[in-house]
């Protein structure tokens, strides 16, 4: 188990390494960013002294310890757009997402564990069809697109809800719905055909016959069992939430870290881009790396791989 | 010799590898499959099927609703769009753009995975252990994150979108491939040709890769609905196919800042990508039941 620890996390901080290097070196060699920042009659002495300003006449590696260490220290240079420092960008726009997240998630659970539990005891009745199909639909209905439509029918036609921006309670339910569809799509099956699989066990078959109510015997012992699979897609989840996230906040006009790594593309605001990407793609390797781990220490055939 | 009596039973040869195939997809569900074929054709086709020009900007036309409306008319069946540009036809494009996109990815993607995957299951050893690390490291990256970065630095274009998508897609491929072709050098038949002399090219290619080649395209169909929400999704953010091709993920962008006055520059592609994914996801599903019961999962 040690072992598959130590190789896991040399593996995911070799990866952040990469990355980051990958970042660095693709940043650069997109050409000079000082041509961005200064007026076009800028003179040959200008630019040099911006360079030099900006620690850019310097070698690559020499660049690449001034970026880590900085970075490590939290300092990820300044905003070409709002020319703040973005750290502060970030930090005010990550609460955002994350509640954002948190709200998706309520809904994921609130929706997700009964419909994907009924439909594996309901099996091939009306009810596990129309399961099936909302997860079928969840998956398979590009995510902005659902987003626009709905704002179309709910903020435009109806005027129920408002189309964007973030306030109260009403603003996170056509956000928070768009990307949940697709988490309860995933989870909901996987729920489904893992607790499909743990029904048909020997221990399950003994609980029946002891004696145990059906309730029992379902939402405490099978339940239990069948959630490990997917807690662990669940964590997988987590990382693709991020890059979801993306496109809905676009959408819906979030104020989010995903809307942030959008506009800063669009307006080229390379500090930006490289630190929020740095960020999200370390959170998810971490992510990826917590999983298989959890996975690992709750199923240990895999560590053998 | 004794003279034998031979019955008179019917001799049927097997199936050739085709045939099997083919007689598999007799079995496939209708729907989803002709929805497939639909998609394919029109992207092939796309030329004959409309007379108009899916990008020559047209502004006195613009934002014309569609032909069953009361004020659209039946040559823009479904309406223009913000330039003047027939949504029908710029749909019937995007498919093609579709097609060639994800059929250029799962190329890349699926050939490197393969060759990497051949490589890795066969020398085994060091080159098995590093590919393999390698592939790990990559699918630790988020594909949408990795490929905006990359289209935001490199610019747009078909070209960096297939790269950048499948760059990260080998790693899965790989592995799987590294898996069967590791199973199969269990097999006799391996033994006997390396006893027969052959080169190690020659067990790869002609022993090896053959039978990988099912496995690999089960894999890669699979992949495709995904794809196609993929590369819509980078369309959409502005870090795909850049206009003037049409894309149905642009398209849906290019609607967005008119959903109150004009619904159908948004609804129409978002439906087209909507049904060929939804196809797409149908037939994977009941390929991997038929094939494999054991896989059957999210």
């Amino acid at each position: 188990m040690q072992r598959y620890v130590l190789r896991r996390l040399g593996q995911a901080i070799l990866a952040l390494f990469i990355l980051s290097i990958l970042i660095f070196v693709l940043v650069r060699l997109t050409g000079d960013p000082t041509l961005l920042l200064l007026p076009e009659d800028a003179t040959a002495a200008d630019i040099r002294r911006l360079q030099h300003a900006l620690g850019l006449d310097k070698s690559w590696p020499v660049q690449y310890w001034i970026f880590v260490s900085n970075a490590v220290q939290g300092d990820f240079g300044h905003s070409i757009k709002g020319q703040i420092p973005v750290g502060d960008v970030i930090k005010e726009r990550l609460p955002h997402s994350l509640r954002l997240g948190a709200a998706s998630l309520v809904i994921t659970v609130i929706i997700a564990l009964p419909l994907g539990v009924l439909a594996a005891v309901n099996k091939d009745t009306m009810l596990d069809t129309i399961a099936k199909i909302i997860a079928v639909l969840g998956q398979s209905l590009p995510m902005f697109w659902v987003g626009i439509v709905l704002i179309q029918i709910f903020a435009v036609y109806l005027r129920l809800l408002p189309s964007g921006g973030t306030g109260g309670l009403a603003h996170y339910i056509l956000p928070a719905f768009t990307l949940g569809w697709w988490l309860v799509a995933g989870i909901m099956r996987l729920l489904r055909s893992s607790l499909l699989e743990v029904l048909d066990t020997e221990f399950i078959k003994l609980a029946r016959i002891k004696g145990l109510s059906d309730g029992r015997v379902i939402w405490k012992h099978a339940l239990r069992n069948a959630l490990i699979p997917v807690v662990t897609l669940g964590g997988i989840y987590m990382a693709i939430l991020i890059t979801a996230a993306i496109l809905v906040e676009t959408v819906f006009a979030w104020p989010g870290i995903g809307r942030l790594v959008y506009e800063s593309i669009v307006f080229r605001d390379f500090p930006v881009v490289q630190a929020v990407v740095l960020m999200t793609a370390g959170f998810v390797i971490c992510t990826s790396l917590v999983v298989d781990i959890l996975y690992a220490y709750l199923d240990p055939r895999i560590r053998y791989q | 010799m004794a003279r034998t009596h031979t019955l008179d039973v019917p001799v049927e040869a097997a199936p050739g590898r085709a045939r099997k195939w083919i007689q598999i997809l007799r079995r496939a569900p209708i729907i989803p499959l002709v929805i497939i074929l639909l998609f394919v054709g029109t992207a092939v086709f796309a030329d004959l099927l409309t007379s108009h020009s899916p990008t020559k900007v047209q502004l006195p036309k613009r934002l014309r609703p569609p032909a069953w409306t009361p004020k659209g008319d039946w040559t823009y069946t479904i309406g223009t769009d913000t330039l003047g540009r027939d949504l029908m036809t710029r749909i019937i494009y995007g498919a093609r753009v579709s097609l060639v996109v994800v059929g250029l990815t799962l190329g890349l993607g699926g050939g490197l995975g393969l060759v990497l995957g051949l490589l890795a299951g066969y020398h085994g050893g060091r080159l098995d252990s590093f590919l393999m690390r390698a592939a790990d490291i990559t699918m630790a990256f988020p594909i949408i994150l990795f490929a905006i970065l990359l289209v935001a630095i490199l610019g747009g274009g078909m070209f960096n979108v297939v790269v950048s998508i499948g760059v990260v897609l080998w790693a899965r491929y790989a592995r799987v491939i590294r898996g069967e072709v590791l199973s199969l050098m269990q097999r006799d038949f391996i033994a006997r040709a390396r006893v027969n002399g052959c080169s190690d090219w020659r067990i790869i290619a002609v022993h090896l890769f053959p039978n990988v080649l099912n496995t690999l395209m089960v894999l890669l169909s699979l992949q495709v609905g995904w794809l196609i929400i993929v590369e819509s999704s980078l369309s959409f953010l502005g870090a795909g196919i850049p206009p003037p091709t049409p894309s149905w993920g642009s398209m849906i962008a290019e609607g967005r800042d008119y959903i109150t006055r004009a619904w159908w520059v948004s609804l129409f592609p978002g439906l087209a990508i909507a049904l060929t994914v939804l196809a797409f996801n149908l037939f994977g599903d009941w390929l991997r039941d038929t094939l494999d019961p054991r896989q059957r999962q999210v």
